[in-house]
Order: C-alpha cells, then sequence, then structure tokens
C-alpha cells in the first residue's frame, strides 16, 4: 500500500516544509526556554562545584551566602580549622555589582565580585582552573575575571573606587543568577562589600565625635579606637570548608554547629537552597511559559492540521466512497500531523543549538530533554489531528456524489 | 484479497426500492418503488429532472445510502433485501460498485498510474500488481502515454478516462456513471459514451449512466425515466449498441 500521506505532503511539499519551519521556530523557542531553565539549574551547580567546598559556614538563622546575605567575623574560620574533620577553611565574600573596564563606560557589566584569600588552585573559593593568565598571588589590586565578563588579560577594570589588573581568565565561574564572577583578593572584596564615600566617612567621624560616650575628656584614644573600628571591615559572608577524606558531612556540620554557633549547610542543603529556594520562582515562571508555548503549539499544529484536511474533503468523500478503510484515513492525517511536528522539531532543534551562544546567559540544551521535547512534540500532534480525523471521518462518501 | 466474493458478469438489479428520509408528518419518500434491471455488458440511461428521486437512487445503488425497503441484487449477490443488508458497505463499494463521476475527482496527489491502482491497493493486492493492471487498463483507454502524470497535467477528456479505468479497475459487476459527460464537448461526450459501452462489454459489467445530456441520451439501448420516486423504463435508440 502506498503512503497517501507522504504522497501529498510530497505533491504540495513547499507549504507542508514552510509550515513545519514556522512551528519549528515555536518549538525552538520551546527548547530554549527548557535550556534555559537548565542553564540557571547548571548555574547553580557550577557555583556549588567551583567554589570547591563541602560545607558553607554561615551566619546563624541564615540561608546565605547566595540566597540570603551572611555576615560572620574574618577570624572565624581559625576556629574552624581545628574541628575533626576540617581539612581546609576559607574566608569568601559575595558581592553583585556593576563592574567596568577603566575608561570604557560602555562595556560595564554585571558582574559577581568573589573576595577571596589568594591561594592555590584547589583552595576553597578559587577558581579551579585559568584559561589564561595567572591566579592571584598579591594581596591587593589584581583580579581574575570570567571570560564572559569580556574583559581582557591586563585590562585594568574599576570596582568601587580602586583599579584592579586582570591578571588572569576562567571559564563558566558564575553567580546562580548567571552573572560572572570577578575574583578579587579577600581584604579588597572587604573593603569594597563596606565602603563608604568620603563625605559619608567625614559625617559618620563627625558623628561619633560629637557622642560623649565615645569621646570622652582625657580619653582620646577611645575616639581613635572607634573610628578605627568603624573603618575596617572584619566581616566576611561565608567560611567555604573542605572536609578530610571520608569526613561526614553532617557530623562536621553538626559540630560547627553546635560548638561554633554558626549556620552550617551541606552540599545536598545548599543544593537544595539554590533549586527549591533561589531559582524556584524562575523556574516555575518558564515551566508556565513551557506549558502556554506547548498549548500555543498544539492549538497551531490543529488548526494547521485542520485546514489541512479540510482542504481535502473532496478527496476524503472519494477515498471513503471508492471504499477507503477510516484506519487509512486516519493513518494519513496522523501521520501528516506527525510529520508535521517532526520537520518542526529538526528545525526547531537546530534553531535552538544555533541562537543557545547568543543568549547573554547560558542556555544548555540537553540531549535527554530534545528525545523527550521530541516525544511530547509527537504526543502533541497525535492529538492535535484527532480534530481533523474526527472531521475526516464525518465527511459522507455521499458527498462525492453530490445531490 | 476482496471482503465480498465476486461473481461477475450478472448485472445489477433492484425491486421495489424504496427511500423515506424523514419521520412521521415531516418524512418525505424519496423513492417510491423503483425497479432497474440492467444485465451484464449492458448500459443503460437513468434520466430524471431534479427532485425525481435520481440522487437518491443513484446512492442507493452505489451502497452510499440505504434503503427503507425494497430489494437489490449485484453481480447475483443480495444486497439488500427488505430492510436486511450486507454488513460491510465500504468493501462492497470498494470490490463491486465502480463510480464515475461528472467531475473525475482524481486524487491530485496520486499520479495517473497510483489513482487507477489504488483500489487494488486497498483491497490488499500488491502494489506491483496493482500497478500492472492500472497500466493495463490505462494502454486499453488509450492513456497509457500519461501513466505518470499527475491530474492537474491532463485535459479534462483524459482526466475523464482516468476515471473510467479506475472504475473499472477492481473489474466490479457495476459501474455508476453520474453525469460523466456534462463537462465535456459533444465528440468527447461521445468518446466517454464509446468507452463505457466498449468497457463494459469487454469486463462483462452494467452500467448505469445517470444523465441529462441530449447528446448521449440517443445513445442507449434503454432508458429508465424516473419520475417522483418510481422509475419507468424506455428503449432507446441505442446508436451505440452493436
Amino acid at each position: 500500500m502506498i503512503s497517501l500521506a507522504g504522497r501529498d505532503i510530497l505533491h504540495g511539499w513547499g507549504k507542508y516544509v514552510f509550515t513545519g519551519m514556522g512551528l519549528g521556530l515555536l518549538i525552538g523557542v520551546t527548547l530554549s526556554m527548557a535550556g534555559i531553565y537548565r542553564g540557571m539549574v547548571d548555574d547553580a551547580a557550577v557555583l556549588l562545584d567551583n567554589s570547591g567546598a563541602d560545607l558553607w559556614v554561615v551566619q546563624q538563622d541564615t540561608l546565605g551566602p547566595y540566597a540570603e546575605p551572611s555576615s560572620l567575623y574574618d577570624d572565624l574560620y581559625r576556629g574552624i580549622l581545628t574541628l575533626p574533620g576540617v581539612a581546609q577553611a576559607a574566608n569568601v565574600t559575595y558581592l553583585t555589582m556593576q563592574v567596568r573596564p577603566a575608561g570604557d563606560a560602555a562595556r560595564e557589566r554585571r558582574a559577581m565580585v568573589v573576595g577571596v584569600v589568594p591561594g592555590g588552585f584547589g583552595e576553597p573559593g578559587q577558581p579551579r582552573f585559568l584559561v589564561a593568565g595567572r591566579r592571584l598571588t598579591r594581596g591587593h589590586y589584581e583580579a581574575v575575571a570570567d571570560l564572559s565578563t569580556g574583559f581582557r588579560l591586563g585590562e585594568q577594570v574599576r570596582i568601587r573606587r580602586h583599579l584592579y589588573r586582570v591578571v588572569g581568565l576562567t571559564r563558566r565561574n558564575v553567580s546562580s543568577g548567571g552573572d560572572p564572577m570577578v575574583f578579587i583578593p579577600l581584604k579588597d572584596a572587604q573593603e569594597a562589600q563596606f565602603l563608604k564615600d568620603n563625605d559619608a566617612i567625614i559625617q559618620q567621624r563627625h558623628r561619633t565625635a560629637v557622642n560623649p560616650l565615645f569621646n570622652r575628656p582625657g580619653q582620646p584614644e577611645v575616639l581613635e579606637a572607634v573610628l578605627a573600628a568603624q573603618t575596617q571591615s572584619t566581616s566576611v559572608n561565608a567560611v567555604l570548608v573542605r572536609l578530610d577524606a571520608g569526613a561526614d558531612p553532617d557530623r562536621v556540620a553538626a559540630d560547627i554547629r553546635r560548638w561554633k554557633r554558626l549556620g552550617v549547610y551541606t552540599r545536598a542543603e545548599m543544593n537544595e537552597i539554590l533549586q527549591a529556594k533561589l531559582i524556584a520562582t524562575s523556574a516555575r515562571q518558564i515551566f508556565m511559559f513551557l506549558v502556554i508555548l506547548s498549548l500555543v503549539s498544539a492549538a497551531i499544529v490543529a488548526f494547521i492540521i485542520y485546514t489541512l484536511t479540510l482542504g481535502k474533503i473532496r478527496e476524503i468523500a472519494i477515498l471513503k466512497l471508492i471504499g477507503t478503510r477510516n484506519r487509512t484515513i486516519a493513518a494519513m492525517i496522523l501521520q501528516q500531523a506527525i510529520g508535521l511536528g517532526l520537520i518542526g522539531f529538526v528545525v526547531g532543534k537546530t534553531a535552538a543549538t544555533f541562537w543557545a551562544p547568543v543568549f547573554p546567559k547560558y542556555v544548555l540544551l540537553l540531549p535527554s530533554d530534545a528525545a523527550r521535547g521530541l516525544l511530547v512534540v509527537v504526543l502533541i500532534c497525535a492529538l492535535a489531528s484527532l480534530f481533523a480525523i474526527r472531521t475526516a471521518l464525518r465527511v459522507d462518501p455521499a458527498e462525492a456524489i453530490g445531490g | 484479497m476482496a471482503d465480498v466474493e465476486s461473481t461477475p458478469g450478472e448485472g445489477i438489479h433492484i425491486e421495489g426500492l424504496r427511500k423515506r428520509y424523514g419521520r412521521g408528518e415531516t418524512a418525505v419518500d424519496a423513492l417510491k418503488g423503483a425497479d432497474i434491471a440492467v444485465a451484464a455488458g449492458e448500459v443503460v440511461g437513468l434520466v430524471g429532472p431534479s427532485g425525481s428521486g435520481k440522487s437518491t437512487l443513484l446512492k442507493c445503488l452505489g451502497a452510499v445510502t440505504e434503503p427503507s425497503g425494497g430489494r437489490m441484487t449485484l453481480g447475483g449477490r443480495v444486497i439488500y433485501d427488505e430492510g436486511w443488508r450486507i454488513p460491510d458497505l465500504r468493501a462492497l463499494r470498494r470490490d463491486r460498485i465502480g463510480f464515475v463521476f461528472q467531475a473525475p475527482h482524481l486524487i491530485p496527489f496520486l499520479n495517473v498510474t497510483d489513482n487507477v491502482a489504488l483500489l487494488p491497493m486497498l483491497a490488499g493486492h500488491a502494489n506491483a500488481d496493482a500497478r500492472a493492471r492500472a497500466r493495463e487498463l490505462l494502454e486499453a483507454l488509450d492513456v497509457g502515454h500519461r501513466a505518470q502524470a499527475m491530474p492537474s497535467q491532463l485535459s479534462g477528456g483524459e482526466q475523464q478516462r482516468v476515471a473510467i479505468a479506475r472504475a473499472l479497475v477492481s473489474r466490479p459487476p457495476v459501474i455508476l456513471a453520474d453525469e460523466p459527460t456534462a463537462p465535456l464537448d459533444s465528440e468527447r461526450a461521445l468518446g466517454v459514451i464509446g468507452i463505457l459501452n466498449r468497457m463494459a462489454r469487454e469486463y462483462r459489467t452494467a452500467v448505469i449512466v445517470v444523465t441529462h445530456d441530449e447528446k448521449i441520451i440517443p445513445t442507449f439501448e434503454r432508458i429508465y425515466h424516473i419520475r417522483d420516486g418510481r422509475t419507468h423504463e424506455e428503449l432507446g435508440e441505442g446508436r451505440m449498441s452493436t
């Protein structure tokens, strides 16, 4: 038996293929939306991977450092290092802000500035690898930037009032929001995080000086000490902890909570915070969009197939009159609908693959999502064809005779 | 693999065929007792004014509409008998009735050969066999040279000959031709009737031609007139008959 659907498609292939391409662009958008969601999840996973930590120690009763602000004294890490099972502990600060190359405001971009203690690869908080340049070695005014910032090696970038020379470039170091990271020395980051402008410092000094508690007659050193304390920052956002091999993260976390009175999250808990709290709303937003796109696609396929079927009512009546089985006619319409979906899927997948790198944030197109997408497309096309099939099967063969 | 066992060559017979549309006071009797008998190899005309029941009769003969009463035999097999009917009318239409329409109504996305070969393919014959049978018929109808053409590439006369080939390809006991010459000029119209006569004799098929066409009415040996749902037989001039 010849394929009636195939012959019909070949007969009007131009219209069919162009319709499939139009549908394909819609499917491409749908796949891209799924890719954006996957990209967000992957960004969160990469953020945790790149931190190199097994435990995140944060301010008590906060979900810091990524989901909520957290502030710790920068000397707490020493006490944590003494606990059994802890191999390494390092302070870290995170601050999302606008960073721009010196003298080139047009290339300003949003970045997560990460303050780390200059050290070697593999230490908590450090970028895991570089694609160019070197790691941070000095205590001040050096930066390692993610490639997606667009900053170049040797270029100077401005963070708050200071200039930092880009000495290294890394890749896929991004925040959970997809902002690229710029690593700078911890001391500079602490200063940048809490730095006030000169006018504010003068006003603060004046306020402190007129406070009789701090400016006592005959005790000028009290005021000096208070002023010094006010201009120094001794806070960090978190302490990243690397455990000894074989150490139980939950047990070490429990020890830190009990003895240091701090909040601690294991990798699994931090993953949960990022996915269930930080990106949950965005994920739901994208899911809603996916549902709407799927419904729109289904409606479009149904409309196209219905219109194509209406255009063949006479032929269908003749086919029925000459004894074609209902299932042959239904199969013809179903095959055309699925064919349309397959063309659309190929076009959509190709389009999504080509335009994914153009998106400002990471779009991760997983083969498993593509396979699921193909299945959904086929299912939607099959369901969408039901209306047209119903119409075709209700055609009276007598219509071919007329009268 | 025909669903209906074929016993060709015995024509079509209807006795007292009735068809009522609707119920109660609004019921309309479109056929009030039609009688037709067409022998194998014979071509008869069926004429009648609009509203006479011609289309209803054609639909009943074509197993598209079920009659309310009466009896019909096709190729020696009872199709309807006072409320009873054979179970599979679709297979009956496929295997035992050929249709030729006013417009050829060829499937636009199949080429000429496949338009003709479709019926045997639907009946389960191998594609090669079906196409061979189609080509044989197309040759017999002088359109063999257009076997690979698409319907849109044919002239009106060629399309009608392909339609006749399609109607004949299953070697049905009866062909119902509904105004087959209406869009054609006299020469082509007579040509089509000539072909139907030739094929009827060759394939031992009974042919009923529904027509208003004054050009071809004189070619029938017998003509059935239908008026107010009843048929009346008349002898025609039969200029085409042997």
